[in-house]
């Protein structure tokens, strides 16, 4: 039953309902994307679940990552030390708990800086076209090319290791790609009629790009994000393993993997809990957005 | 009576949609005799298309469901194992398509994609199969056939690559020639060029031809016997004359009433609406529309609008496209001018440039007396919600993520044009007006058919109050009932709200019902402007005249006389940087009826 | 033709000197004189001031951007801080052992990826698509180092079936194979699993076009549409994702080269990352650059030769 007042919006509707419709539609596409590939539930319960272990690593973390114990160094797993010690005695489980936290944290905010910028210019790209977009997308793809982990390697390098630091540098060398992904489905969609009834109507530019070619190309975009999350958690690890991660002797997992590798040949197990934390996140992560990429990519759709 | 050709019986095909069969085609009976076209009509949805799909066995296996009985010749098709069934997909039976610009492998040779087919099923070797194509391009009436074969599939035109299907489909002699609606994508002079080839292959070669379409007059143009398809059902089985002259089915009946004949509206000046259509089939055609028109309200003069097409090592310009030469035409209020012409044309483009949805490279645009070149941006701005435009796909017009209600309040909002407050009832009154609900405003795009989302684009035009709109091919993707149904609203709108169209279509059926003036437009010229009666009845240009006579006339009794099988192209509008126009000029042959030298 | 690869070559020269142009800038505006971070900060003026000279550091900025784009021509990149030898000495001393790691990989992984990423297509929604596709969703995932290590742990310090250390420069053939083998199946497989990926998406959009179906109701068998009118369409955009790729490729031959202590470009960055070598620096994203150009090159060519629609103008 609709009361008289339901009945009184839906004939008036306001700017807001409007608005709320319109942004439901954005999360009714992402959530369609989950349903059309179970998969993509899968990777991301496993996730979310590290998630919560990396929010929790203070109070579940049976020991202080940083505490040394020199009587306890590098010894096997065991009923005290489920992951076994390091070099220090420091705590492997612990380590991989709070280093879950320094990866997590640089590969959001790294990609979620990059999505908004790299969705920005191609979405500027794509939407004039032209000489503007061949510029745009030389540069792009230039930056495209150079391995992304030489560019980090030198970005952190001139820089210096901090968490700052290697969220500019991860998120630059992601942020070309965004570009590229937003621009392909803005140039579709800038060549459908609405976009050119939209200045027929006498729209400007930024409403047209805002309002709407931003929310057509959205679910794309954040899809995609999952499957970059990855990548960046992948580039941190390895600017670690490579020595240009988070000073020492706050603990990640590239930098643990790196001193575990030292100890290889005599403690296997340094090297191996860490690389299975990793593994088991990037690949939760690409679960997801491989799932989610399907769903969303419309030269894929037609036949299941 | 021997057996014919081609026996279905009892055809019942299902898709799998949710997990649950879905049937798309019932219970369907007909048969093809030995040199006999038997057309399929019917609209979007019918089933036409997957009983061909199903004929040949191309639908995917998991997803779709094929019962009852397809005999071609005495061999039951359904029952063949997918060996021997290869053996007659290309063999026995020959298949166009409607996209001939997809439908080609683009990366590989012409030649090479005919020549597979004989290698196939002859069992040729690669010279002889090489001869073989020659002659099958003879034979559809490619010129230049030794260099063609060796090109590649982007250098065909659509009408090109359609008879270079037709040679594939026709290379082992097939028993049974299934077109699924061939001429569709084509411009109107070559689809007379194609029926006529397949008419005249048919004559020489003598297989039965299963030819599907939507097109009425195209039916009547070449078939022996229709069968009418309604949802997946069959509605009417009937010899070509027969359903014309009587249809029995409500449906058929219908779909007759809703085609437009050219030349049907005789010696009127005005526009007439089609008659009321329902499920009793049509009603009586109605009177011409009275004459309102007014003074004139815009006023193009010497519209030029090129395009530069860059290249080489420095992508320097090398070329131009002439896409609108020198147009000059007047709209009144109240009147519908209608632009015809052939893809390339520059109909489309001319409408964008007086919009300025495309700069011009030279015009004066008066309208309202104001020279919509010379102003300003905030003039312009003003002068858009005065001058508004319609266009052709009802799927790509409308954002998909944004509810009607929004979309038309929207240009209200940016324009200014009342309080917030007062915009809802204005978006609800919008709606009624095009034959929609109030409550449809927070529905989005996708829970609309074609014909209702066309109706939400031109509230979406009317909550501006223009003057004069521009539809730019407006009703060309919607089905015959529909595109008639819109049709009826912008004529009803012309009436009440004193709107002038510049109705922009390569459908001169269609324009004859709605136009009081037609141009018709040929390289970015027009070529002949005039009255619509003076137009069609008395036409001057020899493209004109072409064109008009390339327009299929739906009924068989008056199936037009061809003449030769002609293999004309399209010309293309692009010209060398230092071309020069020819000069040509307009000459008066009548009142109000110009023609241009040729 | 001709025309075609000379606007290529000219916009890749166009590149290579923007690129320099930003490495040059980026040298220059790193924190620290370079000068005191070679000496320390106990240095006297004067060898400072000396150092400078033999840097190139003391005249005017434009001067020395000029004299770095003439040398680079020359192929003069000027000397390593840390070893006092040339710079192009040093990155050509090991660059054919990185090429010939990432050729390796790259062949390998187009022998192992393009016929995965086929038949997973090929079997959408069945076994075979599914293993394909958590096969080449793990591949993805292993960061290089990680799948490094793994293998290093079992096939050269469990099985001793491949030397714990490669050098990159054994003297027979045999030994050449063996040092490259680990490394580049590492490298290989992970590159077959973006090249599975890539092949398999551009196959089922292949299969949904217009022309297969053409080609079915000519009365072809499956084999012959997927291998003949399929493949080379799909190869398409494989071909430009492959040349992406070649990018994650060379930034995993680094990772590779040090877990496997194997000489290269990978080592020697690392090695001028860590002793703050700015002339190295230089020259090595100078090479990296080239490279990076040369194969952007080389995928335009290739694109050209499969699609008849590119044109050479």
């Amino acid at each position: 039953m609709t009361t008289p007042q339901t009945a009184v919006t839906a004939r008036r509707p306001s700017r807001m309902t409007y608005y709320r419709l319109a942004l439901a539609t954005v999360g009714r596409g992402v959530f369609n994307a989950f349903n059309a590939n179970k998969t993509s539930w899968v990777g991301l319960a496993i996730f979310v679940v590290v998630a919560l272990l990396a929010i929790l690593a203070p109070v579940i973390a049976p020991y202080d990552p940083l505490d040394q114990n020199i009587l306890y160094r590098l010894k096997p797993p065991s009923e005290a030390h489920w992951f076994g010690t390091d070099y220090y005695g420091r705590d492997t489980l612990s380590r991989i708990l709070w280093g879950a936290r320094i990866s997590l944290v640089i590969g959001l905010l790294a990609i979620g800086s990059a999505m908004i910028i790299g969705t920005l210019i191609g979405m500027v790209a794509g939407y004039f076209g032209g000489r503007t977009d061949l510029l745009i997308m030389q540069v792009m793809d230039v930056l495209l090319a150079f391995p992304s982990l030489i560019l980090g390697l030198i970005v952190v390098a001139m820089l210096g290791p901090s968490i700052t630091n290697l969220v500019i540098a991860i998120s630059l060398t992601a942020i070309p790609p965004f570009s590229r992904i937003a621009r392909a489905p803005t140039i579709s969609i800038k060549n459908r009629e609405f976009i050119e009834a939209g200045h027929a109507l006498g729209y400007s530019h930024i409403r047209l790009m805002f309002r709407h070619i931003l929310p057509n190309i959205a679910p794309e975009v954040l899809v995609m994000g999952s499957l970059w999350l990855a990548t960046a958690i992948r580039v941190e690890a390895s600017l670690a393993f490579i020595g240009l991660g988070v000073n020492p002797p706050t603990a990640t997992w590239g930098g643990m993997i790196r001193e575990g590798f030292e100890n290889i040949l005599d403690s296997f197990w340094l090297a191996l809990f860490p690389s299975l934390a990793i593994l088991i996140v990037v690949f939760s992560l690409n679960l997801l957005g491989d799932g989610l990429r399907d769903a969303v990519d419309p030269r894929l759709k037609g036949e299941e | 009576m021997t057996e014919p050709i081609l026996t279905v019986d009892g055809l019942t095909t299902s898709f799998r949609v949710d997990k649950k069969w879905q049937p798309v085609v019932r219970d369907l009976d007909f048969t093809i005799d030995k040199g006999e076209t038997v057309a399929i009509v019917g609209e979007s949805g019918s089933g036409k298309s997957v009983t061909a799909l199903s004929i040949m066995r191309l639908l995917q296996p998991g997803s779709s469901r094929i019962e009852g009985s397809v005999r071609l010749a005495g061999t039951d098709l359904l029952g063949l194992d997918e060996e021997a069934m290869r053996d007659v997909r290309g063999g026995d039976i020959g298949m166009i398509f409607q996209e001939p610009m997809t439908s080609l492998n683009p990366v590989l040779k012409i030649g090479f994609q005919i020549a597979e087919v004989l290698r196939r099923h002859r069992g040729m070797d690669a010279a002889a199969a090489e001869a073989e194509v020659l002659r099958l391009f003879d034979l559809v009436r490619i010129p230049d056939a030794k260099r063609r074969l060796g090109e590649y599939p982007h250098s065909f035109s659509g009408g090109m690559r359609q008879r270079a299907m037709i040679s594939m489909a026709l290379a082992c002699q097939p028993k049974l020639l299934i077109a699924d609606e061939p001429t569709t994508a084509l411009d109107v002079t070559i689809q007379a060029q194609i029926l006529e080839l397949v008419r005249e292959l048919q004559k020489e070669i003598g297989m039965a031809v299963m030819f599907i379409t939507h097109d009425m007059g195209v039916v009547a143009e070449i078939s022996d016997r229709v069968v009418v398809m309604l949802r997946g059902d069959k509605v009417e089985d009937a010899a070509v004359n027969d359903l014309f002259a009587a249809p029995r089915h409500a449906y058929t009946k219908m779909l007759l009433g809703a085609v437009p004949k050219l030349g049907g509206l005789g010696d009127t000046k005005t526009p007439r609406r089609f008659p009321k259509l329902d499920a009793d089939g049509a009603g009586p055609e109605p009177q011409n529309e009275p004459d309102t028109r007014g003074k004139t309200l815009l006023e193009v003069r010497n519209l030029t609008t090129r395009f530069t097409i860059r290249g080489g090592l420095l992508n320097r310009p090398v070329g131009n496209v002439h896409a609108v030469e020198d147009v000059s035409l007047t709209l009144a209020a109240g009147e519908t001018l209608a632009l015809v012409g052939e893809s390339g044309c520059g109909k489309s483009t001319t409408g964008r440039s007086i919009l300025r949805l495309v700069q011009p490279a030279g015009a004066e645009i008066l309208f309202e007396g104001k020279d919509l070149m010379a102003a300003g941006h905030a003039e312009l701005r003003v002068a858009r919600r005065r001058l508004q435009m319609i266009f052709q796909d009802p799927y790509g017009s409308l954002n998909p993520r944004q509810a009607v209600g929004s979309a038309i309040a929207e240009p209200i909002r940016v324009h200014r044009l009342m309080d917030d407050e007062a915009i809802p009832d204005r978006v609800s009154e919008l709606l009624n007006l095009v034959g929609l609900e109030a409550e449809h405003a927070l529905r989005f795009p996708h829970e609309f058919s074609g014909g209702q989302r066309q109706r939400i684009c031109i509230a979406r035009s009317l909550a501006l109050e223009p003057k004069v709109i521009v539809a730019d091919e407006s009703v060309s993707a919607l089905d015959a009932s529909i595109k008639a149904q819109v049709i009826n609203l912008m004529l009803d709108l012309q009436r009440e709200l004193g709107l002038a169209y510049l109705f922009i279509s390569h459908d001169i059926a269609v324009v004859e019902r709605v136009s009081h003036r037609i141009a018709v437009m040929l390289l970015g010229e027009i070529v002949e402007i005039g009255p619509r009666d003076a137009i069609l009845r008395n036409p001057q240009h020899p493209y004109t005249k072409k064109l008009i006579e390339a327009v299929p006339i739906p009924n068989p009794a008056e199936k037009r006389k061809r003449g030769a099988l002609l293999t004309d192209e399209l010309k293309s509008p692009v010209r060398a940087l230092d071309w020069v126009r020819p000069a040509s000029r307009m000459y008066p042959v009548g009142e109000g009826h110009l023609v241009r030298e040729f | 033709m001709t025309a075609f690869i000379l606007k290529r070559l000219g916009f890749a020269a166009i590149t290579l000197f923007a690129v320099l142009t930003i490495v040059f800038f980026i040298v220059r505006v790193l924190p620290g004189d370079p000068a005191m971070a070679i000496l320390g900060d106990q240095a006297s003026a004067s060898a400072l001031a000396a150092l400078r000279v033999r840097l190139g550091l003391d005249v005017p900025l434009y001067q020395q951007y000029v004299e770095f784009l003439a040398g680079v021509l020359v192929g003069d990149w000027g000397v390593s801080m840390v070893s006092g030898r040339p710079v192009i000495e040093e990155i050509l001393k090991v660059l054919p052992a990185t090429i010939e790691l990432t050729l390796a990989s790259l062949v390998l992984g187009i022998a192992v990826g393009l016929p995965t990423g086929v038949w997973s297509a090929v079997r959408r929604n069945k076994l075979p698509d599914y293993l394909a596709r958590i096969g080449s969703l793990l591949g993805l995932s292993f960061p290089a180092f990680v799948s490094a290590v793994l293998l290093l742990l079992l096939f050269a310090i469990q099985l001793r079936w491949f030397p714990v250390i490669s050098s990159g420069q054994g003297d027979g053939l045999g030994d050449r194979l063996r040092d490259l083998a680990l490394p580049a199946i590492n490298l290989g497989l992970i590159m077959a699993a973006y090249i599975t990926r890539v092949t398999r998406s551009a196959m089922l959009e292949v299969l949904n076009q217009d022309y297969v179906r053409t080609a079915r109701a000519k009365g072809l068998a499956f084999a012959v549409i997927v291998w003949r009118h399929c493949l080379r369409n799909a190869l398409i955009p494989v071909v430009t994702v492959v040349g992406l790729y070649l990018g994650i490729l060379i930034g995993n031959s680094v990772l590779t080269e040090i877990v496997f202590n194997r000489p290269g470009l990978g080592k020697l960055i690392v090695g001028a990352l860590n002793q703050r070598d700015y002339t190295m620096l230089q020259g090595m994203m100078v090479i990296y650059t080239l490279i990076v150009v040369l194969v952007n090159l080389v995928t335009d060519l290739t694109y050209g030769l499969i699609d008849p629609r590119i044109k050479y103008a």
